[in-house]
């Protein structure tokens, strides 16, 4: 076969390719037909990659398979965490991405270094400083979201006059070698620069921001692959690029609505350490508490029960538990429903992949919207492991700092039960006047352990 | 400005409106399958590390070609893998194997 008809042969599996990824993104619109969607997805990849292979311009083919070899090793066991693992998991593989994208267009430069036309180096330049900020800020994130970084904002006075010059100077730099390209002992500086504000951009985020950012990080690897297409001229990844680009921008905008905060708040505004104003004002406020043997019987008795959780029953690996008290109550005909607000957990969707992976049927899961209709009607909202979703001076008190937010309408349910440690305020470490209402219930322990405590009152098979 | 650009850029766009009328449409249940499969198919990046690695220009660019191979490789069977293990745990009510 000759070279022209090999090449036109593997650029076809390109847009088999690319048809299939859409197929594959669009067949996630239900659970149902997202496993065929995922199948196609992976017979397209698959394809691409053995096409790429016999690509007639390659001189050397066993190392390229040994590194193939050593990526599945290192990718079988990255797609095999546990669920609670996910968000961590998930910075990794955009660190990854990135990482690959930055690579590329690094070796191109050199490849190219003497010929390169100015408007290739504006875009190999764009590339690799996209590429570089999203590896090292990946990194970043899954440190945090592995607990090995400390999860508080990092701040310091000035911080955003800092890291923006630091991004200004980088790309500063990209100009200089755009205009001056023998200057080539400037990109590696550019590099460095560019990995640095990677680490300034997400050290100062707070834990609560995760999903925001962890989106945020998503769209940076689509686009810095989308641009490594331009780099290389190659439309099979401008499309997945721009396709994971464009997914992870709208999750972003999914999650700051949810949060009702913009982008420049998230990654200028340093959250979760203020607050000591609106808080710690009435000492005196009682609150109520119940114990296992109370919140079984007045479970017991609903018809009616919302669960909302939150990181915290991801955190007690209650999500089990939460499973056999499903259960319980539905043997004993009360309808149980789950309440899943859109930044519950560590990044989009994070409640609902733990709570089907306790085998909880997916059409008991709840969106917020649909959710907060039915809440006046409900006798128990349960929440484990959840605070500031839930709380009403999102709502009503204009001096909060989550005023606006959306949240789940707890407090209209009849009776509202809290699992929680203790009276510490949460993550963000806002007060939740929740606690305080005359219908609330604060049931105090570990959320695994109480929910377990009530599964065995309501003569399940609790622990 | 290279004709290349303004074709891709063609493509970009379009690629950008079919992502985003056909992401809209993703179901808030599945957003976390829907981050970790997009990771999956952004991982074609893979198939430039393979060109660049295996033409072997330089000692340079074959080095960081090979690991960019392996990084985005890793992506892709790790993205593919645990997009359709979460897949798999969303179940409807009725069979419930015990």
């Amino acid at each position: 076969m000759n070279t022209l008809v090999t090449q036109q042969l593997i650029d076809s599996t390109y847009i088999i390719a690319v048809v299939g990824f859409i197929l594959a993104l669009k067949w996630l619109s239900s659970p149902v037909s997202a496993k065929r969607g995922v199948l196609v997805g992976e017979i397209a990849a698959g394809l691409a990659v053995i096409a790429t292979v016999y690509n007639p311009n390659l001189v050397e083919h066993k190392w390229v398979i040994v590194a193939l070899i050593i990526g599945a090793g290192i990718g079988i066991p990255l797609g095999m965490v546990h669920m609670t693992a996910v968000p961590q998991r998930t910075a990794v593989s955009h660190a990854f991405g990135a990482l690959s994208a930055s690579l590329i267009g690094i070796a191109e430069y050199y490849v190219g270094t003497p010929n390169i036309s100015k408007f290739g180096m504006a875009e190999i330049g764009l590339e690799v400083i996209i590429g570089c900020l999203t590896f090292t800020g990946s990194v970043i994130a899954a440190g945090k979201l592995q607990e090995i970084l400390p999860q508080r904002p990092i701040t310091y006075r000035g911080q955003n006059i800092v890291s923006l010059s630091t991004l200004g100077a980088a790309l500063a730099i990209m100009v200089v070698l755009v205009i001056h390209p023998e200057d080539t002992h400037l990109f590696p500086v550019m590099v460095a620069v560019a990995l640095l504000f990677g680490v300034m951009l997400v050290t100062p985020i707070g834990g609560a921001d995760m999903p925001t950012v962890i989106s945020l990080l998503n769209s940076y690897a689509g686009f810095s692959a989308a641009l490594l297409g331009f780099v290389l001229n190659s439309k099979v990844l401008v499309v997945a690029g721009a396709l994971d680009g464009s997914s992870g921008f709208i999750l972003s905008v999914i999650m700051c609505k949810a949060m009702n905060r913009s982008f420049t708040n998230v990654m200028f505004g340093a959250f979760g350490q203020v607050q000591a104003s609106s808080g710690a004002v009435q000492e005196d406020r009682t609150v109520r508490s119940a114990s296992a043997e109370e919140s079984a019987a007045i479970l017991a008795a609903a018809t009616k029960v919302a669960i909302v959780p939150g990181y915290g029953m991801a955190v007690a690996q209650a999500q089990h538990k939460v499973r056999e008290l499903y259960d319980a109550l539905t043997k004993r005909g009360v309808e149980v429903r789950f309440g899943i607000h859109p930044v519950a957990g560590r990044m989009p969707g994070h409640m609902n992949v733990l709570l089907a992976e306790a085998d909880i049927p997916y059409d008991h899961l709840i969106e917020m919207e649909d959710m907060n209709s039915d809440l006046p009607q409900t006798d128990v909202a349960l929440i484990i492991g959840a605070n500031d979703v839930t709380n009403p001076a999102a709502r009503s008190d204009k001096s909060s700092p989550i005023f606006g937010m959306p949240i789940l309408d707890v407090d209209k349910a009849r009776t509202v039960m809290v699992i929680k440690r203790s009276m510490n305020p949460g993550f963000a470490g806002i007060d939740n006047p929740l606690y305080y209402l005359p219908q609330t219930l604060m049931l105090f322990g570990d959320a695994k352990k109480f929910v377990s405590d009530i599964v065995r009152e309501l003569g399940g098979h609790g622990s | 400005m290279p004709s290349d650009f303004l074709s891709n850029l063609y493509v970009f766009i379009l690629a950008g409106f079919v992502g985003f009328e056909v992401i809209k449409r993703v179901s808030p249940l599945l957003h976390t399958p829907l981050m970790s499969l997009s990771n999956a198919l952004d991982a074609i990046v893979v198939v430039a590390a393979i060109i660049i690695a295996g033409m072997h220009e330089s000692k340079l660019s074959f080095i960081l070609g090979l690991i960019a191979v392996a990084a985005s490789f890793s992506n892709m069977v790790g993205g593919f893998l645990i997009t359709d293990r979460m897949l798999r745990m969303f179940k409807t009510d009725k069979p419930k194997k015990s």
